[in-house]
């Protein structure tokens, strides 16, 4: 009898649902979703927005107080004695090296990924699945542990010294880990599929039959890649290199493992200010600032994408 | 000009560009080697992640003898799982909802809500959330750990069921309500089934993704609230020992288990 | 249900389905809103083969859509023997489907699909066992039962979706172009097996199709639509032979469409004079007053050409196509205008027709049907 009353309460309250508006429906199976992201995603965003105009805590924390300090400390140093502000360049330097090494994190995965995209794309299907599967296995593993192993290669006593010091390019191994040189290499290793698979994904598409078109026209390779291949595959390019851009310039594991903690990006310097610095609304204004780079790209890779494809049509 | 035109011994392949195949193999190389090298070590007898001497399990059965090692394996088991299980039913009603009904006015601004913590950076949303959580006060403990993974692994979870409901025929659902389905039995015996893949797929990203965090997990874990990659970090500042190469050869090992799944799935999908 | 849907008045006796001035408008209110279908009435008999016919977009399509009830009317009502059909859901309604792509669940096996209505109505086990076993026998596929759909081939398919939707019974079947994703020879074969079935099982079948042949050939009664409006509603001789308009004369096979003007009535029949002079005898349709305007429709087939000279009227043949079983010739009238013939191709044809050749063409009195419009 009591099983019987629930079946009919199931009935009642699942045609009560279906015979809802479908805007309706939608709304009530995306509000827990939207709960969720909007609680534990999009709230904290808003309330670090609030901390970087706040003043820092003694011992970390906030003080309830409206001030423009934090963005301020980015370009000016406060004097200890006498309380003036002077401009200091340390923190901006933070900043210019956080777009150069993502840039030339950028260049290097370009250089070295559209040719591999390319070499992939034009193997046979079979050959095609298994390289492309070798690329994506590092996408998705361990970043860390990816790192952490990159570190292993780089060491003094780590094989890459063994090598040079074994074909005799030097006697001394050289210090290759805590430069900016290890952190860009680590932002190329670490990014580098990011380039691979959308540049991949265009090429993948493109009608060769296009290229002996070409060729026919009495192009050489150069004028081919030059005139074909690279322009149809720009929407993949464009989207590689923001994908690259984007993870390389917040980057924290790579500066901090590769770069010893000594050569900050700003992903250190925001991760600083909440550990040991303990100022957190400097740590906010510089999350804000990040976020503001990270949406600009944005802004201006969708804008580049809506352009071209407007020009598709 | 006329020679150059018929020049070549080796037939003129339209499609190769000399070089192409070195950078390919550089790519592969510089994207695996550090990786054998790491696994290599891990098999090492002696302590050095350097010198070679004898092929050894030690170092394994020390990490899987280490208590916290086992406490940091079970939180990260414990929180992926939990943060998996949630996300993607989160994920599979938000992908009905974005792709079953009409379309609405607002539906690009649901898939920007939905996919916003793809967006925002890692170090960003972790600082973000380490106020948030000490501001309200909320300790969990593992808890917290567990929302913050939910909150990231959503959207990876929801790409893939969202890619195949989209490929999915809507006539397959009508003529399921034409042979006297309701809307309940057509969701259990054609809609859900139809989606599973999708659903696993999601659900092993989400898992990968959950296991492999790091920042954030970092910003938000106290103390008792270890993962496996908060513990290998701790570790590795300390300095390079073999049984950090054991662990993370394992988690390795886990991750790459997971994404194959996700890979084959996606491929019997479209094949 | 279907004991309340039984209970139908005497009068609708002999009627399976009623459309009452039923409109449908998708995006109401929008500016870009479509009117599907325009006040459609109609009444669909119990037993019939019944095909809705037209050119794509003409919203026959919708109308079956309707009828299922994955669709809303904007306004009008369908009546299911007598009951207003309005907010019943397709899972209500005792009316089943074959889709146009068949929609065969590809994670079931083909016993599974058969099964899956009944299940939903939750039948007994072995009633469903033999149900299934009975219906693939009955499209002539026995031992397929445990194969998964993905495994057939595209007519086996076709037959699935047709065991599945009569494995319940339905007092109705809806088929939705049903054939036009089969090869030519699958094709005609089947239209004969949908036939058979029709007639053995006593369903009322509504037939979609765009195609005239196909409508002719298997169907009771043909309703033909354009443009969501219903055009004529009749049995296949009648529609072919006596079109109602220009557009059910051109849609239901070639013909040749003449303006011409109302002369002297001439015994049971009226002289019509085309353009340019030449006179054509037809039968009169309602008051064709003299000196009224109107559209002669003339079958191609229907037209006799000649190589003696006698009576009948003069034209040159311009052009000449041999198409196997028969040749059309465009042949343009000496006082007239050009017309399209088909001739058939018998052993002693051929002498003097050919191109640039002088013709006597015959046009028997009544061949040609006054349209009105």
């Amino acid at each position: 009898m009591a099983e019987r009353h629930d079946a009919a309460d199931r009935a009642t309250w699942i045609d009560r649902f279906s015979s809802l508006p479908s805007a309706r429906r939608s709304l009530i199976l995306l509000s827990p979703a939207f709960a969720l992201i909007g609680a534990f995603g999009i709230a904290p965003l808003g309330l670090i927005l609030v901390y970087s105009f706040l003043v820092p805590g003694t011992y970390g924390g906030v003080v309830w107080e409206f001030s423009f300090g934090a963005y301020i400390q980015f370009l000016f140093e406060r004097d200890i004695f006498d309380g003036t502000l002077a401009f200091s360049s340390s923190y901006l330097q933070i900043g210019a090296r956080s777009v150069i090494l993502a840039g030339l994190a950028v260049v290097g995965c370009l250089l070295i990924g559209f040719p591999t995209a390319y070499f992939i794309a034009t193997r046979s299907p079979g050959i095609r699945n298994i390289l492309i599967f070798l690329v994506t296995v590092p996408f998705w593993t361990n970043l860390l542990v990816r790192t952490f192993s990159m570190m292993l290669i780089l060491r003094d006593q780590g094989p890459l010294n063994s090598i040079l010091m074994g074909i005799g390019i030097t006697e001394q191994p050289l210090s290759l880990l805590y430069t900016d040189f290890a952190i860009g290499l680590g932002l190329l290793y670490s990014f580098l599929p990011f380039m691979v698979l959308p540049i991949y994904a265009s090429l993948e598409r493109i009608d060769f039959r296009l290229v002996e078109a070409a060729y026919d026209l009495y192009a050489n390779r150069w004028r081919v890649l030059q005139r074909i291949l690279i322009p149809l595959s720009l929407p993949g390019i464009a989207g590689g290199c923001f994908l690259v851009f984007i993870p390389s310039l917040s980057s924290f594991l790579a500066p901090d493992l590769l770069g010893g903690g000594k050569h900050l990006m700003i992903g250190n310097l925001i991760a600083q200010q909440f550990g040991t610095a303990r100022n957190w609304p400097f740590g906010s204004a510089a999350a804000m600032i990040l976020l503001s780079l990270v949406l600009i790209a944005l802004m201006i890779y969708a804008r580049q994408a809506a352009r071209r494809d407007q020009d598709a049509v | 000009m006329r020679s150059d035109m018929m020049a070549g011994s080796r037939p003129y392949d339209l499609k190769r560009y000399p070089g192409f195949g070195f950078m390919a193999a550089v790519c592969l190389g510089l994207l695996y080697l550090p990786l054998f090298v790491l696994v290599f070590f891990s098999f090492n007898e002696r302590r050095s992640v350097s010198n070679w001497s004898e092929f050894s399990l030690d170092w394994y059965a020390k990490a899987l003898a280490n208590d916290a090692i086992r406490q940091a394996a079970t939180n990260s088991f414990l929180v992926a799982t939990v943060a998996t299980i949630a996300a993607t039913v989160l994920a599979t009603a938000a992908a009905l909802a974005t792709t079953r009904v009409q379309r609405f006015r607002g539906l690009t601004a649901c898939y920007a809500v939905i996919n916003s913590p793809l967006m925002v950076p890692e170090i960003v949303t972790a600082v973000a959330l380490l106020s948030f959580l000490s501001l309200i006060g909320l300790e969990l403990g593992v808890g917290n750990v567990m929302i913050a993974h939910t909150v990231f692994c959503v959207p990876f979870a929801y790409l893939p069921i969202r890619a195949r409901l989209h490929g999915m025929d809507t006539t397959l659902e009508q003529a399921a309500a034409d042979l006297y389905a309701d809307p309940v039995q057509t969701f259990r015996h054609v809609t859900l089934p139809m989606l599973m893949p999708g659903i696993i797929a999601g659900a092993a990203l989400a898992f990968v993704i959950s296991l492999d965090d790091f920042i954030i997990t970092q910003m938000v874990a106290s103390a008792g609230a270890t993962t496996l990659p908060v513990y290998i970090y701790s570790q590795v500042r300390m300095g390079v020992t073999p049984e950090v190469n054991a662990v993370s050869s394992m988690l390795l090992g886990v991750s790459i288990v997971f994404v194959s799944m996700a890979v084959l799935l996606r491929k019997k999908e479209t094949a | 249900m279907n004991a309340a849907l039984s209970q139908t008045p005497p009068e609708a006796v002999g009627t399976a389905i009623e459309l009452r001035s039923v409109t449908k408008v998708f995006g109401t209110g929008s500016a870009e809103s479509v009117t599907a279908l325009d006040e459609v009435s109609l009444a669909i008999r119990d037993n019939e083969f019944f095909t809705l016919l037209g050119p794509s977009g003409c919203g026959k399509t919708t109308l079956l859509r309707l009828l299922a009830g994955f669709e809303q009317v904007t306004r009008g009502d369908i009546l299911l023997f007598g009951d207003d059909v309005a907010g019943l859901p397709p899972h209500k309604r005792p009316i089943n489907t074959v889709f146009q792509h068949y929609a065969l669940f590809p994670h079931m096996t083909v016993a599974e699909n058969v099964a899956f209505g009944l299940r939903m109505l939750r039948r007994d086990k072995a009633e469903i066992g033999r149900t299934v076993e009975s219906m693939l026998t009955l499209v002539k596929m026995p031992d397929l039962g445990e194969r998964k759909s993905s495994q057939l081939s595209g007519g086996q398919q076709q037959r699935v979706a047709l065991a599945r939707a009569l494995a319940n019974h339905p007092r109705v079947l809806l088929l939705d172009e049903p054939l036009s994703a089969l090869d030519l020879k699958l094709r005609q074969e089947m239209r004969l097996e949908l036939k058979t079935l029709q007639r053995e099982t006593g369903i009322t079948f509504i037939f979609v199709t765009h195609d005239q042949e196909e409508a002719l050939t298997m169907s009771d009664r043909i309703a033909v639509l354009r443009a969501g409006r219903i055009q004529q509603v009749g049995t296949p001789d009648v529609i072919y032979e006596h079109p109602a308009n220009p557009f059910v004369a051109n849609f239901m096979g070639e013909t040749n469409l003449l303006p011409a003007v109302i002369g002297a009535a001439e015994r049971d029949m009226v002289r019509c004079h085309l353009e340019g002079g030449a006179e054509i005898l037809a039968r009169p349709v309602g008051d064709n007053a003299a000196g009224s305007r109107i559209t002669l429709s003339l079958r191609p087939e229907r037209i006799v050409l000649s190589a003696d000279s006698g009576s009948g009227l003069t034209g040159r043949i311009t052009d000449c196509l041999y198409r196997g079983t028969d040749t059309s010739y465009r042949v343009t009238l000496e006082n007239g205008p050009e017309l399209l013939v088909y001739e058939q191709n018998v052993a002693d044809r051929g002498n003097g027709m050919s191109v640039g050749n002088s013709v006597r063409v015959l046009i028997a009195p009544g061949a040609a049907r006054i349209l009105a419009g």
